[in-house]
């Protein structure tokens, strides 16, 4: 068992997928001898050489247009959007080109591709470096979504991003890198499309992803002490999605809520309500409900992103609300 | 009626073509890759005239995007490059599929989107693929493709093989940012890959001239990237393939990337909606002189090729595109199975469980 960062994890990852296939390559803004602005990469191009953990220019279409290159002509490709804030400006080579590709050419060509990026908030950047995009991916067809929360989960789900033969956006929550675990020994290798169910209940189910899943958890224990009973699923992975184990878990508890740290309009939960209100309405006890960040831009001072956030009193105040007005008390 | 030039660009001066190079007539080409290349300008053409009919009959849908009077780049660049090397085209990529050896009737099936076609009817005349081959794809974003390129020629060399990416793209392209984030990129790690502009003097309905800052509007961004600056009379094949073999083989020798700025002439409009009315009658009469194909025939002529050689070559290739017409208006057009699928590399396209 070693203890590791986050951030450390991200290597981690990254390290154990290279050493096992030699032809795996990095791409990305300062990823070399800087280690990422993240110091996510540190360490790699002293093992890998920088052959193999290419810097690039700030040039974000160059840098997807090489990996999706690359990777329909035979090489696995990791490539870094510093903050995923910037897709913005390679839209068109992640949302039109590596996404769509496949589908056009009626599957001649395969994109082995996982595009890094450290996406959301809580670290004060303002507007421009602190979105949760994550609904932006999700909504194109051809992409895989993964978000973990956790270190080992960043391990597991990089081995099998990178393993997946198709392209897969892979968010590294910014207010997460610090955050320590113990992660086992040996390799780690999780599943894309899998929830986890990281603390059983009976009332409520809460989903929740990345930096809401501490606070969702953190919720939970003092809605226990209130009396409810939350079970709190780690959604992980937007695109294959889960709904086995969502739709298992509302089955049992009858009410449905989802943290959402995307701003309000189109985020992943909304999808995942509707989801739950075709297939599981006969389950419900009450309405079905959404805590997201409000539709603004993310302010940069402190206090207002604080407020801008889903916090867990907010978490825990709307479920406790909900569950008060359904049993009259 | 404008009388004015700034709104009415058919009454500017025209741009007209450079003269034939008749020093050419004793190029140091083979006979064979000659003649193999008029084969292919005819081709090319009957292959653009036939897509224009289909369209006109309304078996052709959407757009289409022809090369009629270009189709010397394609058939120059098509003769140089090796089975192993990687084309990128635009959405006008006809051409540059035809001249890899896309079977012309699995190409004008795709355009009639039939399920026999080259993408079984999912990408249409704007996306024409046949990796197999080498053509790695049409893409109809303006300058996407050349950072994809890139990564075609990255991986080559990562690969330790001889492969060159080629990526052809449109003057209007010099415009946009892609284009300059993969000039840099290209030149910064050496890659084996070769730009190649056709210009052909209208980024779409607008001349290319009133809306770049710099004459030529490829060459000049050359030096700005440690580029040589190469213009060249891209309506004569054989400068085109001179140029190419030597582009493609500096690349392939480690010699990194090369940007080619190729001056042409579409016969036509942008598209199937554009009539291309903003152009002056004498310019589109002057590139009509200088259409490749009477050009090339000529050329063929002086270097002692017998008539009833060529003709025999226009006949065989009037067969090849009726028996692709045929082969096309054959095809069932796709159903469900086909919709749902290749999505993902499981084949489906399933994203829940």
């Amino acid at each position: 068992m070693a203890e590791l960062t986050y951030r450390e994890a991200v290597a981690y990852g990254i390290a154990q997928e290279m050493r096992r296939e030699p032809s795996l390559v990095m791409l990305g803004e300062d990823i070399g001898p800087a280690g990422g602005v993240f110091k996510t990469t540190v360490g790699l191009i002293d093992e890998f050489g920088p052959e193999r953990i290419r810097d690039t220019p700030i040039s974000e279409q160059a840098i997807l247009g090489a990996a999706m290159g690359a990777a329909m002509t035979g090489v696995p490709v990791i490539a870094e959007i510093m903050f995923s804030d910037f897709f913005a400006v390679c839209w068109d080579i992640l949302a039109n080109q590596i996404a769509k590709s496949r589908y056009m050419t009626d599957g001649q060509v395969s994109f082995p591709i996982v595009i890094r990026t450290a996406n959301g908030g809580g670290v004060r950047f303002g507007a421009q470096h602190s979105q949760s995009v994550e609904n932006w991916a999700m909504m194109i067809p051809g992409l895989k979504v993964v978000a973990p929360s956790t270190p080992e989960d960043v391990v597991g789900l990089m081995a099998a991003s990178i393993r997946d033969p198709d392209p897969v956006v892979f968010f590294e929550h910014k207010a997460l890198m610090g955050a320590k675990a113990e992660i086992p020994d040996g390799e780690i290798v999780d599943r894309l499309g899998t929830a986890k169910v990281l603390r059983e209940g009976a009332d409520v189910t809460i989903a929740a992803l990345a930096a809401m899943v501490p606070r969702a958890l953190e919720a939970a224990e003092r809605l226990a002490q209130d009396g409810i009973s939350a079970e709190v699923i780690d959604v992980r992975s937007l695109v294959p999605l889960d709904t086995r184990t969502l739709l298992g878990s509302v089955a049992k508890t009858g009410r449905f809520f989802t943290v959402e740290e995307n701003p309000r309009l189109c985020g992943w939960g909304a999808e995942l309500v509707s989801i739950v209100s075709d297939e599981a309405f006969w389950d419900l006890d009450g309405p079905s409900i959404r805590i997201t960040t409000p539709h603004i831009p993310l302010p940069a001072a402190a206090s207002l992103e604080d407020l801008a956030l889903p916090s867990v009193d907010r978490i825990y105040e709307t479920v406790a609300k909900s569950v008060e007005t359904r049993s009259g008390a | 009626m404008h009388t004015d030039p700034r709104y009415d660009y058919a009454l500017r001066e025209p741009r007209l073509p450079p003269p034939v190079d008749h020093t050419l007539n004793d190029a140091p080409i083979d006979l064979d890759v000659r003649v193999g290349m008029y084969r292919s300008l005819h081709l090319l053409r009957g292959f653009g005239k036939r897509a224009h009919d289909l369209f006109l009959q309304n078996l052709v849908k959407g757009t289409t995007h022809l090369s009629l009077g270009m189709e010397a780049v394609a058939t120059g660049f098509g003769a140089a490059l090796q089975p192993g090397d990687y084309t990128f085209a635009t959405y006008r990529g006809h051409a540059h599929s035809l001249a890899r050896g896309m079977d012309p009737g699995a190409a004008l099936a795709e355009l009639c989107g039939r399920s026999n076609g080259i993408l079984g009817g999912k990408g249409g005349s704007m996306h024409l693929t046949d990796a197999a081959k080498g053509m790695m794809g049409s893409y109809a974003i303006i300058g996407a493709h050349l950072c994809i390129a890139n990564g075609a020629a990255w991986s080559a060399q990562m690969r330790g093989t001889d492969q060159v990416a080629v990526a052809f793209f449109g003057d209007g392209t010099s415009n946009i940012g892609a284009f300059h984030e993969a000039l840099n990129l290209a030149k910064v790690w050496n890659l084996p890959v070769v730009f190649v502009c056709e210009n052909n003097l209208y980024m779409e309905y607008t001349p290319i001239d009133i809306v770049t800052a710099v004459s030529p509007p490829v060459a000049g961004r050359a030096s700005a990237y440690g580029l040589e600056e190469i213009v060249i009379d891209g309506n004569d094949p054989d400068r085109v393939y001179l140029t190419a073999v030597q582009a493609v083989g500096k690349a392939r020798s480690g010699g990194g990337p090369s940007l080619i700025e190729a001056v042409t002439y579409r016969s036509g409009g942008h598209s199937r909606a554009d009539p291309g009315k903003y152009r002056p009658a004498e310019e589109v009469g002057a590139w009509a002189e200088h259409d490749p194909v009477p050009l090339y025939h000529a050329r063929l002529l002086s270097a002692g090729v017998e008539e009833d050689r060529l003709e025999a070559i226009q006949e065989e290739v009037a067969e090849a595109i009726d028996s692709a017409t045929s082969f096309a208006q054959m095809g069932a057009e796709p159903g469900e199975a086909a919709l749902m699928s290749e999505v993902y590399a499981d084949g489906g396209s399933a994203w829940r469980n």
